[in-house]
């Protein structure tokens, strides 16, 4: 059995890795060069980043009260509740986005409230911000939360008698013990807020986010053009992504 | 110092009902019953961390019962210390003494004061995760203990330590409470802890409070089946134990000296189990030190085994099976012997 299992696991294992692999040794490093050097390029990933860092923000602020509240408390509807936040996980990201454009689009309230106070969603870097938090912002709930049970709930109850409000409880001992998974959760979002493509082209096709600029370029030039914008993405990503989930994993050791 | 009246709490799968409870400042007040008996959700409501149904707490003749936790003054200590894992040992000491609003020399000073009472100045710099069951006692003791407290609530202090250790902590508690004399509630499900510990005991069972006495009351009057049970299964004695020239001890309780192995000295418990106690017609010459006449006054058959209550005095239970019984002939009103070694007495 655990023969078969080992050649399953190669089989997955290789139908991850051989085609990043293709995709970056097949690139001519002239050309890489050349795109890279390209201000539309660096543009596009840099939006990309800076959005993802954007929606991960806001995703902490409103996401990690609601994941201890959902770890901490019981109430009707709670299960029906989590389930509702992982919806975005499960439906086709460019139905996400068709939605996210009736609520934010200026025919709605929403839309219009957000006008008033001179916010644009339509063709926005703030249009490609919550498309990507939509999108993602499961990913932190479900982190964080996962982190908040593992605190013991008596380290509060103890921080409380010695003279510590609810807030001082929460942000001395439950932030500072599920910090970690709260990074992990934060750095899954950003990643995935990266690679979000469908909601944002819905919302916003402009200015253009590394995704899009993709496929824009397979579009109208095809798969020699827009390989290389896809191969410094990849690698952007790649080194980001190791380099914080090390962070995190180091302090797991000590 | 504490009252609590007609506590009722609702834990889901059962409640505490009409629980009331009177401990006098400077108390060390012991709440004793099984496990599941809701011992923790009544020191937890005492610290209002358990939200209350109906009922009053006062502290101090002050109303509290929905006062928030941080207002109180009431320390907890939970049975597996529950320290902050992310914080040093001095750290989770100056986590309160911060709180309370104190400058830094007051903080210095506090932790100091502390420090040195509990004997852990060599522990400060170390993690939680690094310490013994007896240290991280001792640090959450500290913890509970720095911030001054009006009371001190312990939830079975000395069950997660192995049995060399928790002599020595219950030592401690009782030199501690000596020292501070701060009102102290300890939950325990072990009767000889209570008994040497409590000034008062409540008995606690099925979320009711049972009895409430001194130890003696506890263990001489039971008035409930699960006292009675650990009464009858441990023949309990308070007296004192007096040192002897030889390196023995003597227990002196009322009418008899029991020859004992321990270096505690001074007013103790001592306790022999029924079975660790041989019944014969004749006086036994043998190793065990102990050798009484008695008379016996009572049976209880309990089928293959009978109780046999032999009166010196004391009464002393003792078991004997039903063949014994019968062979010996054994009956009441009869004399006969009781034996047991020095080292089958449990002192405490």
């Amino acid at each position: 059995m655990t023969f078969t299992f080992i050649l399953l696991g190669v089989v997955i294992c290789l139908f991850i890795i051989v085609p990043l692999i293709k995709m970056i040794a097949a690139s001519d490093p002239g050309i890489l060069l050349d795109t890279l050097l390209d201000p539309q390029v660096i543009s596009a990933i840099w939006l990309s980043l800076y959005a993802a860092v954007i929606a991960t923000i806001v995703g902490f602020f409103l996401g990690v009260p609601l994941a201890y509240l959902l770890a901490r408390t019981e109430f009707p509807g709670k299960k029906l509740l989590e389930g509702l936040i992982d919806v975005p996980i499960v439906i086709p990201h460019t139905a996400a986005g068709i939605a996210l454009l009736f609520v934010f689009g200026r025919n709605f309230w929403a839309g219009k409230a957000f006008h008033f106070i001179g916010i644009e969603f339509v063709d926005s870097t703030a249009g490609i911000v919550i498309a990507m938090l939509f999108v993602s912002v499961p990913f932190l709930i479900d982190s964080a939360k996962e982190g908040f049970k593992k605190v013991d709930v008596r380290l509060e109850k103890v921080s409380r008698t010695l003279g510590a409000s609810p807030w001082q409880s929460f942000l001395r001992i439950s932030l500072p013990l599920t910090w970690r998974s709260i990074l992990s959760g934060s750095i899954m979002m950003w990643a995935r807020g990266i690679s979000e493509f469908g909601a944002v082209v819905i919302l916003a096709y402009h200015p253009m986010i590394a995704s899009t600029l993709v496929f824009e370029r397979f579009e109208t030039y095809g798969l020699v053009y827009s390989r290389p914008v896809a191969v410094i993405l990849i690698i952007i990503c790649l080194i980001i992504f190791i380099g914080l989930r090390a962070i995190v994993h180091r302090g797991e050791k000590t | 110092m504490i009252q609590i009246k007609n506590l009722y709490v609702d834990l889901k799968d059962f409640q505490l009902q009409d629980v009331n409870l009177a401990v006098k400042e400077g108390e060390y007040f012991i709440i004793l019953g099984p496990t599941g008996a809701g011992k923790t959700v009544l020191l937890e409501s005492i610290a209002g961390l358990y939200p209350i149904k109906s009922g009053e707490i006062r502290l101090r003749g002050k109303e509290v019962t929905q006062l928030e936790p941080e207002k109180r003054g009431v320390s907890i200590v939970y049975q597996d210390h529950v320290l902050f894992p992310h914080l040093s040992v001095k750290d989770n000491i100056t986590f309160g003494l911060k709180l309370h609003k104190q400058t830094k020399q007051e903080t210095k000073a506090a932790l100091d004061w502390i420090v040195e009472l509990m004997g852990i100045s060599h522990l400060l710099n170390r993690k939680p995760d690094t310490l013994s069951g007896g240290e991280q006692q001792k640090v959450a003791l500290a913890r509970a203990l720095g911030i001054r407290p009006e009371v001190l609530l312990l939830d079975e202090p000395l069950s997660a330590l192995d049995p060399e250790t928790r002599e020595g902590v219950q030592k401690e508690l009782r030199h501690l409470h000596n020292q501070l004399k701060v009102t102290t509630i300890h939950v325990t499900h072990d009767f000889e802890e209570a008994i040497a510990l409590g000034d008062h005991i409540a008995v606690l069972g099925e979320g009711r409070i049972k009895q409430v006495g001194t130890p003696e009351q506890i263990f001489r009057q039971p008035n409930s089946e699960f006292i009675a049970r650990f009464a009858m299964a441990r023949n309990i004695f308070s007296g004192e134990v007096t040192g002897k020239d030889n390196g023995s001890a003597i227990f002196h309780t009322k009418g008899t000296e029991l020859t004992v192995v321990t270096d505690l000295r001074g007013k103790l418990h001592a306790s022999v189990r029924p079975e660790d106690i041989l019944i014969s017609n004749e006086l036994l010459h043998s190793s065990a030190r102990n050798c009484f006449g008695g008379t016996i006054t009572h049976i209880a058959d309990r089928g293959s085994t009978l109780y046999l209550t032999v009166n010196l005095p004391p009464d002393f239970i003792c078991l004997v099976t039903s063949r014994s019984f019968r062979e010996m002939e054994l009956a009441e009103g009869k004399k006969v012997y009781i034996t047991f070694k020095a080292t089958a007495i449990h002192i405490f």
